[in-house]
């Protein structure tokens, strides 16, 4: 599990974007039959749709002659056309038109949304034409828009970059922390039950004081911890390596290939302002990649080492001590409610940090030492003002340390109870027990 | 001075009281036991005596001075409940048990090839627990308990268990460990190793001390006067021979023209008197004076226990 969980993990990083790059090699051929306002189809002279809609990647849109009604089933059924499309004169009349196209399969989501969106475009771009406004205008009328955040930080104005790419890393963090506390605390309270039904607690606790062993057990565990955590920064480390050589490389061969053809709304050629897109998503994953290079993950991973540790360190307490009040793994039940909620809290609020760095929310709960570990990993990939990171460990910090000491209380009576039913008021009076 | 002494240790748990006002005097290099029906209260004794839990009154002494935390460096536990990590291997973890009884790890070493070749366990050493037997278990278990030579050791039913070979090895072992000074505290219900083994005991029933002191003295309190005699010869000659103060309980026929005869002294009847009462009419064989065996001890003072005492 050391060495197979950064490969998957690894992959889970890897395969959405290379996914992204995938193509489904099927070409998907859709018919585009034109009818006029009576619907019936064109005679040559009275072409208006040709070109409407670019082909995309493996969607290839034919313009089709002379068609009948009566004809599409039969092309569906003979041929191996996937959809034909009816486009009638009457659609530029319309504000909500309907486009029908006929098909064997449900085309996907993505089919859709290209076709209907070439449509909108068409129609928009000729309504303009239609009262003479001259192609260049309508161009010109176009503006693509992206915000770019400068931030104010000490030593003046930072340009904000990559924001998408923080955020998937924001996420991921709070996400690593989360499973990793609730993990090896666990493991922790396995730990306990384990020593405790087995009675070597008899012949251990002759030697050795309880409060010794609790903190063995979780100093021990924490370590375990750590060695995990390295083997998959180095394996992970070690995949992105290898695949950033690799999509730069095909970065660099695609570029080559794209260099011919110009992005123009009314190109008569094949490519079109979809291949923007492709080009751009190529982009994210360099820069994210680039990214990785950036000063600002060594502060992150030095945080999540940080919060992890500590987190760990304040959880895994808690669960030595309910490890220690019960006989069995299934009795633990009636006492994980203080160590579930807190960090189920944390995995909600992190959803909102992220889209939400700065707000009192993510504030509060970064704050906070039962939900900080996860929040505040979610945070610093925004980039959290010094004095706020530095109240969050401090608070951390004490926190843990005062849940050892309520810890080793219970610890050290209920290693030695057994059959006994014990409540959150038992739990209490062992609180008060003196040494 | 005894070597050490639990007085008038008091316990109870959730409202039933398991140990009442319970005292016992432990001799330096005894071996003692803790006689007792179930849940009579000897294991609660016992953890008490470890320090696993402390009593609600009374106090433990060690050598006469009170019994503290670091005198448990000198004391070996073998829980009833065999205790090892199931998926440690065997070396590992005695080796990591006996540095916590402050041994290093040389001396440790050292100390368990001596015993793991005496018990013939040398090819364990690289098994992990649950792949032992039971039996294999508790001898592991034992070793870690003697390993550093404990002045006090404590044992829980340390024969449950055991097959009759590893039972007798096991009695061996204590008998050796008494002589090399050891003194010993065990439990148990097999009134056989107590027979063999105690030099001292005490029996709890129902939370209270029954029965305390030298095995002796307690066979000497219980004893019904009653001798054994085997013999050849006429057994009407015999039954003549035998005066008023000789209570002949039964007369048994042997093989081989023997016979064994139960002779119960009553009144100024004395042994000597006796043996030379018989020698006058029979040929003796055997001549022996019948001691009550632990288990019939145990099963009296039990069942006189029970019986409820009428207070006024």
């Amino acid at each position: 599990m050391a060495i197979l969980g950064p490969l998957l993990f690894g992959a889970c990083l890897v395969t959405p974007i290379w996914l992204t790059q995938v193509e489904d090699n099927d070409v998907k051929k859709i018919g585009i039959v034109e009818l006029d306002e009576f619907n019936k189809p064109v005679t040559d002279s009275l072409l208006f749709f040709k070109n409407i809609i670019p082909n995309k990647g493996n969607l290839q849109f034919t313009y089709l002659y002379n068609i009948e009604f009566r004809d599409i089933e039969r092309i569906l059924e003979n041929t191996n056309y996937f959809g034909i499309l009816v486009l009638s004169h009457n659609l530029i009349k319309q504000k909500d038109g309907v486009v029908d196209m006929y098909a064997r399969e449900q085309p996907s989501l993505g089919i859709e949304m290209h076709i209907t969106k070439s449509i909108q475009t068409f129609l928009f771009e000729n309504k303009l034409l239609m009262i003479k406004v001259p192609p260049q205008t309508i161009n010109a009328l176009q503006t693509n828009i992206s915000l770019k955040t400068i931030k104010l930080e000490k030593g003046g104005f930072k340009e904000q970059k990559l924001t998408g790419v923080k955020r998937i890393v924001a996420y991921i963090a709070g996400l690593l922390v989360y499973f990793f506390i609730f993990f090896f605390g666990a493991q922790v309270m396995r730990g306990v039950i384990e020593e405790k039904t087995n009675r070597i607690i008899e012949v251990i606790i002759t030697s050795v004081r309880p409060f010794q062993l609790m903190m063995g057990k979780i100093v021990g565990i924490a370590l375990l911890a750590l060695t995990q955590f390295l083997i998959w920064v180095l394996l992970t480390f070690g995949i992105y390596q290898y695949s950033s050589a690799y999509f730069i490389h095909k970065q660099v061969r695609e570029q080559s290939a794209q260099i011919e053809s110009p992005t123009n709304l009314f190109a008569t050629d094949q490519k079109t302002p979809v291949q923007k897109t492709d080009v751009k998503s190529d982009i994210e994953l360099s820069g994210f990649l680039s990214y990785v290079h950036d000063i600002n993950f060594l502060l992150i991973l030095g945080v999540f080492l940080f919060y992890f540790i500590g987190g760990y360190l304040l959880y895994g307490a808690m669960f030595a001590a309910i490890g220690s009040a019960v006989d069995s793994e299934t009795d633990t039940q009636q006492f994980m409610l203080p160590v579930t909620i807190p960090l189920i809290v944390s995995i909600i609020v992190m959803s909102n940090a992220i889209t939400n760095p700065a707000g009192i929310l993510a504030y509060w709960f970064s704050i906070i030492p039962f939900t900080s570990p996860v929040v505040m990993m979610a945070r610093i990939p925004f980039g959290v003002p010094a004095n706020e990171l530095i109240l969050s460990m401090i608070l951390l910090i004490a926190a843990f340390l005062i849940m050892t000491w309520l810890a080793g209380k219970i610890y050290r009576t209920g290693i030695l109870m057994y059959g006994k039913k014990v409540n959150y008021r038992e739990l209490l009076r062992w609180l008060k027990y003196k040494d | 001075m005894s070597f050490f002494e639990a007085i008038s240790i008091d316990k109870t748990y959730g409202g039933q009281k398991a140990l009442n006002n319970v005292t016992i005097h432990v001799p330096e290099g005894s071996i003692y036991g803790l006689l007792g029906p179930n849940g009579a209260g000897k294991t609660t004794l016992i953890r008490i005596i470890n320090q696993i839990t402390a009593p609600d009154a009374g106090e433990l002494k060690l050598m006469g001075k009170k019994f503290a935390k670091e005198d448990l460096a000198m004391v070996g536990y073998l829980p009833e409940e065999r205790g090892l990590y199931k998926k440690m291997k065997v070396g590992e973890q005695v080796l990591y048990l006996a540095q916590l009884k402050g041994l290093g790890k040389k001396d440790a070493m050292t100390k368990l090839r001596y015993w793991f070749e005496k018990f013939e366990m040398v090819g364990w050493w690289d098994k992990k627990v649950e792949e032992l037997s039971k039996g294999m278990a508790q001898k592991v278990q034992f070793v870690v308990t003697v390993l550093h030579e404990p002045k006090l050791l404590i044992f829980d039913e340390p024969f449950s268990g055991f097959d009759p070979v590893n039972a007798n090895m096991l009695k061996q072992e204590v008998i050796e460990l008494k002589d090399k000074g050891a003194t010993i505290i065990f439990s148990t219900h097999d009134m056989a190793s107590v027979e063999e083994l105690c030099d001292y005991i005490t029996l709890i029933d129902k939370s209270k001390t029954i029965l305390e002191g030298n095995v002796h003295d307690i066979k000497q309190k219980f004893k019904s006067n009653s001798y054994l005699i085997e013999f050849e010869g006429n057994p009407e000659d015999f039954q003549n021979s035998m005066h008023d103060n000789f209570e002949i309980n039964s007369i048994t026929s042997l093989p081989y023209n023997q016979y064994s005869a139960l002779i119960k002294l009553s009144g100024k009847g004395k042994s000597n008197d006796l043996l030379r009462a018989a020698t006058g009419s029979v040929s003796i064989n055997t001549f022996r004076e019948l001691l009550p065996s632990m288990n019939e001890i145990f099963i009296r003072a039990i069942s006189e226990n029970s019986i409820p005492v009428t207070h006024e």
